[in-house]
């Protein structure tokens, strides 16, 4: 009681500080390092927000996989000097900007002081929404990208599709259909071998347990889909296995498979329970498993697939 | 003060950085990450929202926080869209700059394919 205030300012001055360092820092790895504590970081206030399922998101995804990302760009493009980039900014610009983001910042900060009281809320459509059409979910995060807007939650895995045919397409011509670059070096060090042949097994089981409690607790397809590519990713970085080729048959199916089996559910809807994207009361909770399954196994390739980047056409 | 005024003050502080990161800095990857900044300080302000939104015999409100979720897939996606982007700049030209003028001056190791 009397610690944890002392706790959240502590771990808010952490945040800002890591913030500071990631933009302030000299070299984009140790920036980049800076981001990936910076949101494992962030997930902690994501638990003390009530939030675990975002939490979860935040640290697998939003730290961990953007990190693994721009790692692997900044190794990509080499040592490219930040003078490359681009001249320094002034001290007017510097002057300039400084104050823009100050207004910003301070508009934010004074919206955020004077919310309306009592606040709005849509929790009691979402209570309707775990206990009505997706019946028996305790977890009424699930319960509301399931059911309540199930179809926000198809449309964001086509967006993941539509992003992967957009790095593939930004691909040389002549390397369409070749498997992307490796992720990691030629000949990868023994520590990062044993890592993933450690590693790699015991997290895939508990993604696929993230996943399965899902419904009631915190988790879901999201969280574990994320693990079980994050797994994928160890085991590639450690060239255990390398990126499959983009025309590989398997691949497309695995990555289409979430939203197809999502939209034919929701438009087998209006049969079953009299409306698009609803569920019978009955069958709802096998119903919402079975399409996550297959969201699971979607979120899984494709992160990986956004990860590794354009088909390369080089071979090793 | 609340932990969630607490929260949302760092939210906007993340969005003022992000926003001087972005403007400020020459490299691609640096303003990526910058954006990627602005965008948690917003998923912040927007988990202060659902916290505040307690009702219905919840501790938060729970849409809002299913739309943060969808919301950093979707960052992450458009962040790999946008880092593929700048490795094929890189691996066209040689250069990571995104300044105009750097392209329009003929010398200097012009664009070859």
């Amino acid at each position: 009681m009397s610690v944890l205030p002392f706790l959240d300012v502590a771990l808010a001055l952490l945040i800002v500080g890591l913030a500071v360092w990631t933009i302030a820092a000299r070299v984009l790895f140790a920036s980049v390092v800076g981001y990936v504590a910076y949101g494992l970081l962030l997930a902690l206030v994501w638990v003390r927000l009530y939030a675990p399922d975002v939490a979860l998101t935040e640290a697998a995804v939003g730290s961990g996989v953007t990190g693994v990302l721009l790692i692997t760009a900044g190794k990509r493009l080499g040592a490219a000097r930040a003078g490359e980039a681009g001249p320094a900014p002034g001290l007017a610009q510097k002057l300039f900007a400084g104050a823009l983001a100050l207004l910003v910042a301070g508009a934010l900060a004074a919206v955020i002081l004077i919310l309306p009281d009592p606040a709005p809320s849509l929790a009691p459509q979402a209570a309707a929404a775990a206990d009505g059409p997706g019946a028996g979910l305790g977890n009424p995060i699930t319960a509301v990208l399931i059911s309540y807007r199930s179809f926000d939650t198809m449309l964001e895995k086509v967006v993941l599709i539509l992003a992967v045919l957009g790095v593939w397409s930004v691909g040389a011509d002549k390397a369409w259909g070749a498997a992307p670059a490796p992720l990691g070096q030629r000949n990868p060090y023994g520590a990062s071998v044993f890592l993933a042949q450690m590693l790699a097994p015991v997290g895939a089981v508990i993604g696929v347990h993230i996943f399965w409690v899902g419904a009631d607790a915190p988790g879901g397809a999201f969280q574990g889909g994320a693990l079980l590519a994050a797994m994928w990713m160890i085991a590639m970085m450690a060239r255990i296995t390398e990126p499959p080729r983009i025309d590989a048959r398997r691949l497309r199916l695995a990555l289409v498979a979430g939203p197809a089996v999502f939209l034919i559910a929701g438009l087998a809807g209006p049969l079953m329970a009299g409306s698009f994207f609803a569920f019978p009361h009955a069958f709802a909770k096998p119903i919402i498993l079975f399409i996550e399954a297959f969201m699971l196994l979607s979120i899984a390739v494709a992160l990986p697939a956004l990860v590794a980047g354009p088909p390369s056409g080089r071979s090793e | 003060m609340s932990p969630w005024v607490l929260a949302g003050l760092v939210g906007a502080a993340l969005v003022g950085l992000g926003l001087y990161g972005l403007i400020l800095h020459p490299h691609p990857l640096r303003k990526l990450l910058a954006f990627n900044l602005i965008g948690s300080g917003v998923f912040l302000v927007f988990g202060i929202v659902a916290r505040r939104g307690a009702a219905a015999g919840f501790s938060f409100d729970p849409i809002p926080q299913a739309m943060v979720i969808t919301g950093i897939v979707v960052a992450f996606a458009a962040s790999a869209l946008a880092v593929a982007l700048i490795l094929r700049l890189h691996a066209e030209s040689g250069r990571v700059t995104l300044d105009p003028e750097a392209w329009t001056k003929p010398d200097d190791g012009a664009a070859k394919s």
